[in-house]
């Protein structure tokens, strides 16, 4: 969800991780942990940043790092992906684990949920496989201590071998303490003793046939026992970074396969074969955590869950789970569109006054007429437009879609959803990254890293732009406001609105759904695959944090991003409506030009156009819209949604004009930035250009669809 | 006895097993592992989804919601009350 600031655009086109020491003494620290642990919590904390955090299973999706100091030392502190596993083949395992193999951090810092202790040592056991210099930070300690759950710190840290700090991140408990520890172990004052991970007696003797010869070949950066272990595993991926990191072919070097062949034939007589190996290891690492876990863990009430049972089957039971869901999508729209309407009033007269101020000001000092129009009537309206238009609904929805994130319904919404998504032969977590999406679509396709299956993912991305983002939002309400509200008239006027935006929502899942299920069965032909989802438990969200941090972080951004894109669209707005081709201006040419196009799918030229030129960010459509039409003749001052409809109306809207308006901003081409992270994230332009052309189309198919049945029906 | 393993899909909310065998193989399997779904590891089912499938498993403290393809590569034995 995109609520700060690492969730919207501007971070996601620098997302490539470039760690930015002041001086070589910096100490660099990774901070890993399973997902759903409190992991950005900590990192927040620690760092002052505001990276965003959310109840549900794999939300840092991109490396951030933030710094803090401590006795007089900087830290940098790396915030890797959540993951179950260093050894599994996600994108996102791949980010964690060549950090803490290849990037040489100082200290790894791995997160884990008291609550679900054995579960997560495992993470912990295969990092302690790659470097010794580890500190578990047991998190969540309130949330145990709540639920009758003792952990005896002390023993865990003993059996692991390894300095252990408990903390409450959320309350800032325990994380003087952590500090203090990690200062302790990057100035070698602690003693580390990891635990010994022993497997059988012949994987052993296996692996030590292999480390006798690694040991002599690289240097001491890479633990010797763990690469071992890999080459045997014969994990080409990751062999193949190692080469890379190593700077020379390890697994290509003679001695090297000679001898991971003879220890695999040694193998292959006691009755392992590779697979089984891998059971093996794993396995070996599962019991070590269960053993631990036994040894440090007291349950004191055996049912501490059973709360979070009721909820869920409530929740997600037969009988209530979609009316639930259904019923909580539109109180939070019914929240926005009733809360939006008086601060957006509030706002425009505010902007209007200012407005005249400006004017009186540009007369005063004389200034040309042009500057005043296009500074005034042009940037400034537009960013008025962006501001009281756009702002208010925006900080209300993403507050309120954030509790709902932090309470940990998402992830029972994807599983709710699930079923229809292996219908569409898509993977259950494209639901997550569907959410993400409300908040920034840039946002939900980097998200889309969750999904393990290529062919899954790539759905996944291509559809992410059928949820209405941020910036489209906004349109649909002030449109639905203007042309749908009469219907009835008084108190019922929010709860029609409400309905017709959430048909409008609906309509977005079910075309992803749609869709899904057309590239499956096309160019990204492939059965469903296989998936695990974790329902994490219920979290109290932090209601002050969330609310403080979207409407400060939205509140900037979206102010930045109108600057930003305004005061060029302002221009090239002015210069189109002011240089001639023959008898038009460029404008009216260009619309007119689009005009054929746009009235098949019931929009004008302009519309079109406007659409277009929104290509930066879709904020700015409908201030884009308004100056083309203001640009050709009449200019009205538009202080209400009321005097802005009769605006439109006198330009040519009709009812129709409006639901196709809503139909195009709900499937279009994804924004520019959406566009470059698809381009990054797929490392492909065909399926930029597939991601491209998808919702447009479908936008174009509908829309004409929609309008030619309504002309249809108008006949008879 | 081999004959006693049935898949985890079959058994109904409220029923507890131990695994004994997955059929699965590669990334799955890895994932499964990674869960802690090894041998003898015991395993709840909690709740459906709307639908039906999936269904929400309580393994190892943690709750993890299986499709029907995947529950039925996890072999498991009936947990017996009796025992313990």
């Amino acid at each position: 969800m995109g609520l700060s600031k690492t969730a919207t655009g501007l971070n996601i086109l620098q997302d490539e991780l470039k760690i930015e020491r002041t001086s070589p003494e910096d100490k660099i620290i990774a901070l890993g942990g399973n997902p759903n642990v409190g992991k950005s919590t900590v990192f927040n904390k620690l760092t002052g940043l505001n990276q965003h955090t959310g109840n549900w299973p794999g939300k840092t999706v991109t490396n951030a790092f933030g710094a803090y100091n401590y006795k007089n030392c900087n830290f940098i502190l790396v915030d890797l992906p959540g993951t179950y596993s260093l050894m599994a083949n996600s994108v996102e395992e791949e980010v964690a684990r060549d950090f803490i193999c290849f990037a040489e951090p100082h200290a790894t810092v791995i997160v884990i949920d008291a609550t679900c202790l054995e579960r997560n040592l495992n993470l912990v056991l295969q990092t302690l496989e790659i470097t010794s210099k580890v500190i578990l930070c047991v998190n969540l300690m309130d949330e145990a201590k709540r639920k009758n759950i003792n952990i005896d710190l002390e023993k865990l840290s003993e059996e692991l071998g390894i300095p252990v700090v408990g903390t409450s991140a959320t309350k800032s408990i325990g994380l003087s303490s952590l500090m203090d520890e990690i200062y302790k172990l990057c100035c070698n004052e602690v003693e580390l003793t990891p635990i010994n991970i022993k497997y059988t007696k012949e994987i052993e003797e296996a692996i030590s046939m292999v480390e006798e010869k690694v040991k002599t070949m690289i240097p001491s950066k890479l633990n010797p026992r763990w690469t071992s272990i890999k080459l045997l595993e014969g994990d080409m991926k990751l062999l193949n970074s190692i080469d890379k990191y190593l700077g020379f072919d390890l697994s290509k070097e003679n001695t090297i396969i000679n001898e991971v062949k003879r220890a695999r034939d040694f193998l292959k007589t006691t009755g392992i074969d590779s697979d089984s190996f891998r059971d093996i290891t794993v396995s070996t690492l599962v019991n070590i955590s269960e053993r631990i876990s036994k040894k440090v863990v007291t349950i004191n009430n055996k049912d501490y869950d059973d709360f979070d049972r009721k909820i869920d089957n409530y929740l997600t039971s037969k009988k209530f789970g979609f009316p639930i869901m259904a019923f909580l999508l539109m109180v939070i729209f019914w929240i926005t569109i009733s809360g939006a309407n008086i601060p957006s009033e509030i706002l425009a007269k505010g902007f209007t006054i200012l407005e005249d101020s400006l004017s009186l000001f540009f007369q005063w000092i004389n200034a040309p007429s042009w500057l005043h129009d296009v500074l005034v009537l042009g940037i400034f309206r537009t960013l008025a437009w962006v501001v009281s238009v756009m702002l208010p609904p925006m900080a209300i929805f993403f507050p309120l879609f954030t509790l709902l994130e932090d309470l940990g319904y998402l992830p029972r919404v994807a599983f709710n959803l699930d079923n229809f998504f292996k219908k569409s032969y898509a993977c259950g977590k494209q639901a997550l990254t569907m959410c993400m999406g409300f908040g920034c679509n840039a946002a939900g396709i980097i998200g889309c890293r969750i999904i393990d299956s290529p062919r899954e993912r790539l759905i996944a991305v291509i559809t992410n732009n059928f949820v209405p983002c941020n910036g489209r939002f906004p349109i649909l309400i002030a449109v639905t406001s203007m042309f749908f509200a009469g219907i009835v008239k008084g108190s019922f006027q929010p709860v029609i609105l409400t309905l017709i935006v959430t048909t409008v929502i609906v309509l977005g899942i079910f075309m992803t759904l749609l869709i899904s299920k057309i590239l499956s069965k096309t160019i990204l032909r492939g059965l469903p695959s296989n998936f695990t989802l974790e329902l994490p438990p219920y979290r109290k969200p932090q209601v002050g944090r969330i609310i403080i941090r979207s409407i400060f972080d939205r509140t900037l951004f979206v102010l930045g991003r109108a600057v930003v894109v305004a005061i060029p669209a302002g221009l090239i707005i002015w210069i189109m409506a002011n240089v001639y081709i023959r008898d038009s201006n460029i404008l009216t040419f260009t619309a007119n030009l689009l005009n054929p196009l746009a009235k098949l799918i019931g929009l004008d030229g302009y519309i079109l156009l406007a659409f277009i030129l929104g290509f930066p960010a879709n904020e700015i459509v409908i201030p884009i819209l308004l100056m083309s039409y203001m640009a050709t003749g009449s200019l009205t001052e538009l202080n209400s949604l009321a005097e802005l409809k009769d605006f439109l109306v006198a330009n040519g809207w009709t009812w129709v004009t409006a639901i196709s308006v809503m139909l195009f901003s709900l499937m279009h081409w994804p924004c520019a930035t959406t566009c470059l992270t698809i381009r990054k994230e797929t490392q492909s332009l065909k399926w930029t250009i597939v991601s491209f052309l998808t919702p447009t189309l479908a936008g174009f198919a509908v829309c004409f669809l929609v309008v030619n049945l309504i002309r249809f029906f108008n006949l008879l | 006895m081999k004959d006693n393993y049935i898949p985890l899909s079959s058994l109904s909310v409220g029923e507890k097993a131990v695994v004994k065998k997955l059929t699965s193989k590669g990334l799955i399997r890895r994932r499964l592992m990674d869960l802690g779904l090894i041998n003898n590891t015991v395993v709840e089912v909690l709740h459906k989804s709307p639908l039906g499938d999936p269904v929400a498993y309580l393994i190892r403290g943690a709750v993890i919601a299986l499709r029907s393809e995947v529950a039925s590569m996890i072999l498991i034995e009936k947990f017996n009350l009796e025992e313990k």
